[in-house]
C-alpha cells in the first residue's frame, strides 16, 4: 500500500493559491462535464506540489475548498497515489527505479552509490535541502534502465559517471 | 523495415509528432475514409474481422468487446484509453505516445465514431508528465485542423478529446480502478458485474482500451480488417509491439508480425540482436512481470520441442507446467548472472506495495510472500519456507475483486516451479548464495 508516513498538519499555515495556480486548476476543472469537477483532483493535485514541493494539510483543504469537496476527499486520494509527498522535501526529488528489469541492469548498485554519494539513505533529505532520494517501482523505461526521475524528466541510461554529473547540474542550478 | 511495420511505419521521420508531417505521410487518412465513407457499424464490422485483440494484456477480442457496449437511449457513453502503462517491463505505449501522438488520436476518433461516443478520455500515468504534454500539444492541433470538436470533416459528428494523469498507482492499469481514479477517487477496483460496457464511467456505458488496441484501429480502417487479419497465424493477427528489456544487446521497442520465432525475436538482427555482453540466455518473462516466468530450454522451444512462436497461443502452450503469455508484450531477458530468488523477492515486493489493500487475500499474501521472499534471498529461509509460499500463493489466487491478487501470485508460483533446486540451494547455503549466482538450472530429463 502507497504511504506508510503520516501527513503533516500545522494548524497556523494560512494557504493563498497565487493567481496562476488558480487560473490552471479551473482550466483543469473545465477538462471535465459540469458537476464532474472532482475528476480534476489528481491533476491538480500536481500543480499544486509544482507550486509547494509538497502537500501539507492545509494546501489539501484548500484544494477541497477550491473544488466544493470534504477534506477528507482529498486526504484519501493525496494518500493513495505515490506521486505526492506529504513530507517536506528537498529542491529536487531524485526518484529511482528499483524494479526486476532495471535491477537485471543494475540498479541495486545504482542506489547504493545514489546513497554514498549524497550521503543520505533511501528516503533522506541532504542536510542542504538540495536533494531527496527517494526509490519507485517500475517507471515505465525498463529497456532504458537504470533511470531516475527528476520531475517532469526522465534520466535514463545512467552511469555512475553520469548520475555524479547530473547530480552536480543540479546542484549548480544547470538544471531546473 | 521489419520491425516497423504498421504502427512504427513512420516513427523515425523527423517532425512526425506534429500534425503536417502526419497528414503528409498519410495520417488521417483513416479518419476521412470513415466519416466520408464509413457508418459506424461499418468501423466496428472491420474492426472484427481485423480479429485484433486487446493488446493491454488480455487479448480479448477488441471488436466482441466494442459489441457489448450497452447504447440506451439518451445516455452519453464513453470511450477511455488505458494509457496508464506499468507493467514492468513495458515500456511500448508510452514510446508510441511520444513519438507518434496522433496516431493515438486519430485511433482516438475513429474508435468513438464507431462507439458513437461524443467525448472520450485519455488516462496517462503522472509519471508521464511530459507525454501528456505532447498529448495535448497534438490534440489542439487536431482541433484547428477540425479533425477533433463540433462537426467533425463536415460529417456531424462531434468529438471532445481529454487526457488526464494518475498519480502513481500501478492498480489504474486495471479498468475499473482505471475508472474510480478518472472520477477523482481511489483506485480501488469495482466488482463486476456490471462490466464497464454497461456501467462504467460515472455509470454510463463504457468502453475501455489499451493505447495500442486503438491506434492499431488506424491501419484496419484504412487498410480493411482483411489486410490486418493476413499478417499473423491464427488467432494471432496483425502486429504487435514488443518491449524488451533486460540483458539483451539490443532492448527497445519493437513492431513484430505476430508468428515470428522467439529465437529469431532474441537472436535476429532485426530485432534484439542475442543476449549482452555474450552471455548465455537464463530465463525469459514474456509478457511483462505478471506473467510465468520460462527457464532457458523451454523459451525457444515449447515442452514437446516445437518451436515456439511469438503469438497468444504459442507462448501459452504448455499451460502453466510449461508455457506463459504474450501479456502485455513486456519481454524481460534474464543473463547466466541473474539471481531467480532475488528477482522473485523484487516482484513480489513490488506486488506488496502495489496491491491497493480493498481484499484481504491479497492485501496480506502480498506483504507475506515479499517477507518470505526477502528472508530466503538474505540467507534466513527455511526448506518449509517454499511449501508456505505455494500455499499462500493458492489463498490468494482466484479469491481477489481483481487480477492483482492472481498476477502476484504467479509469477512466484512459476518461479519456484521452475526453479526449485535454486531456491533450495540458497537455502542451503546461504553465504555462498551472497557471494554467487546459482547459474542455469539444468533440463529435466524426461523418461
Amino acid at each position: 500500500m502507497s504511504h506508510t508516513t503520516q501527513p503533516v498538519f500545522d494548524p497556523n499555515e494560512v494557504v493563498v493559491f497565487s493567481d496562476s495556480l488558480i487560473k490552471q486548476m479551473n482550466e483543469v476543472v473545465n477538462k471535465f462535464p459540469a458537476d464532474k469537477e472532482k475528476s480534476a483532483i489528481i491533476q491538480i493535485l500536481h500543480l499544486a506540489q509544482a507550486e509547494y514541493a509538497w502537500l501539507s494539510v492545509p494546501v489539501m483543504n484548500k484544494i477541497a475548498e477550491f473544488l466544493k469537496i470534504q477534506a477528507i476527499e482529498v486526504y484519501e486520494v493525496a494518500t493513495f497515489y505515490t506521486m505526492f509527498h506529504l513530507q517536506p522535501v528537498g529542491k529536487h526529488v531524485l526518484e529511482v527505479c528499483r524494479t526486476g528489469p532495471c535491477m537485471l541492469v543494475g540498479s541495486d548498485q545504482f542506489i547504493e552509490h545514489m546513497e554514498k554519494k549524497l550521503n543520505i539513505k533511501v528516503g533522506e533529505t541532504t542536510s542542504d535541502g538540495m536533494f531527496t532520494l527517494k526509490t519507485v517501482e517500475c517507471l515505465g523505461g525498463c529497456g532504458y534502465g537504470p533511470l531516475l526521475q527528476c520531475r517532469n524528466t526522465y534520466h535514463e541510461h545512467l552511469t555512475i559517471e553520469k548520475v555524479d554529473a547530473l547530480i552536480e547540474q543540479y546542484r549548480n542550478g544547470e538544471i531546473q | 523495415m521489419k520491425n516497423r511495420r504498421l504502427l512504427l511505419e513512420h516513427v523515425e521521420v523527423p517532425g512526425i509528432e506534429g500534425i503536417e508531417v502526419y497528414v503528409k505521410n498519410g495520417g488521417y487518412a483513416a479518419l476521412q475514409k470513415a466519416v466520408k465513407k464509413m457508418s459506424p457499424e461499418e468501423v466496428v464490422e472491420e474492426v472484427k474481422k481485423s480479429g485484433l485483440r486487446g493488446r493491454g494484456g488480455a487479448g480479448f477480442p477488441t471488436g466482441m468487446k466494442w459489441s457489448f457496449l450497452a447504447k440506451p437511449e439518451g445516455v452519453p457513453r464513453y470511450l477511455v484509453c488505458n494509457a496508464d502503462e506499468s507493467e514492468p517491463g513495458t515500456f511500448k505505449d508510452r514510446y508510441l505516445m511520444e513519438k507518434l501522438p496522433h496516431l493515438l488520436i486519430e485511433g482516438m476518433i475513429l474508435s468513438s465514431f464507431a462507439l458513437g461516443a461524443n467525448q472520450s478520455y485519455i488516462y496517462i500515468r503522472g509519471e508521464f508528465m511530459y507525454v501528456l504534454n505532447i498529448l495535448e500539444k497534438a490534440i489542439a492541433e487536431a482541433y484547428a485542423k477540425g479533425y477533433l470538436g463540433k462537426n467533425i470533416l463536415g460529417s456531424g459528428y462531434d468529438l471532445d478529446l481529454v487526457v488526464t494523469p494518475g498519480g502513481g498507482a500501478y492498480i489504474c492499469g486495471e479498468e475499473t480502478a482505471l475508472l474510480e481514479s478518472l472520477e477523482g477517487k481511489r483506485g480501488n477496483p469495482r466488482i463486476k458485474p456490471p462490466f464497464p460496457a454497461v456501467k462504467g464511467l460515472w455509470g454510463c456505458p463504457t468502453v475501455v482500451n489499451n493505447v495500442e488496441s486503438i491506434a492499431a484501429v488506424v491501419p484496419i480502417v484504412r487498410d480493411g480488417g482483411d489486410a490486418y487479419a493476413a499478417i499473423g497465424i491464427g488467432r494471432s493477427t496483425g502486429t504487435k509491439l514488443i518491449s524488451a528489456c533486460g540483458n539483451l544487446a539490443r532492448p527497445g521497442v519493437y513492431e513484430i508480425d505476430l508468428g515470428i520465432s522467439v529465437e529469431e525475436f532474441i537472436y535476429g538482427d532485426d530485432y534484439c540482436r542475442g543476449i549482452a555482453n555474450g552471455k548465455q540466455l537464463k530465463a525469459c518473462v514474456p509478457g511483462g512481470s505478471s506473467v510465468p516466468i520460462l527457464p532457458h530450454f523451454l523459451v525457444t522451444k515449447t515442452a514437446t520441442g516445437e518451436d515456439r512462436l511469438m503469438t497468444y497461443e504459442s507462448l501459452a502452450e504448455g499451460g502453466f507446467a510449461s508455457g506463459s503469455m504474450l501479456g502485455s508484450g513486456g519481454f524481460i531477458i534474464f543473463d547466466e548472472d541473474q539471481c531467480i530468488v532475488r528477482n522473485t523477492w523484487n516482484f513480489a515486493r513490488f506486488y506488496a506495495h502495489e496491491s491497493c489493500g480493498q481484499c484481504s487475500p491479497c492485501r496480506e499474501g502480498t506483504g507475506w510472500m515479499e517477507k518470505v521472499l526477502s528472508r530466503i534471498e538474505h540467507g534466513q529461509g527455511h526448506m518449509h519456507d517454499i511449501d508456505l509460499l505455494a500455499d499462500i500463493n493458492k489463498k490468494i489466487e482466484g479469491n481477489t475483486i481483481c487480477p492483482l491478487g492472481d498476477a502476484a501470485a504467479w509469477p512466484v508460483a512459476a518461479a519456484i516451479h521452475h526453479f526449485r533446486e535454486e531456491f533450495e540451494w540458497h537455502i542451503k547455503h546461504p553465504s555462498e548464495a551472497q557471494t554467487r549466482n546459482y547459474g542455469l538450472i539444468q533440463q529435466p530429463v524426461v523418461a
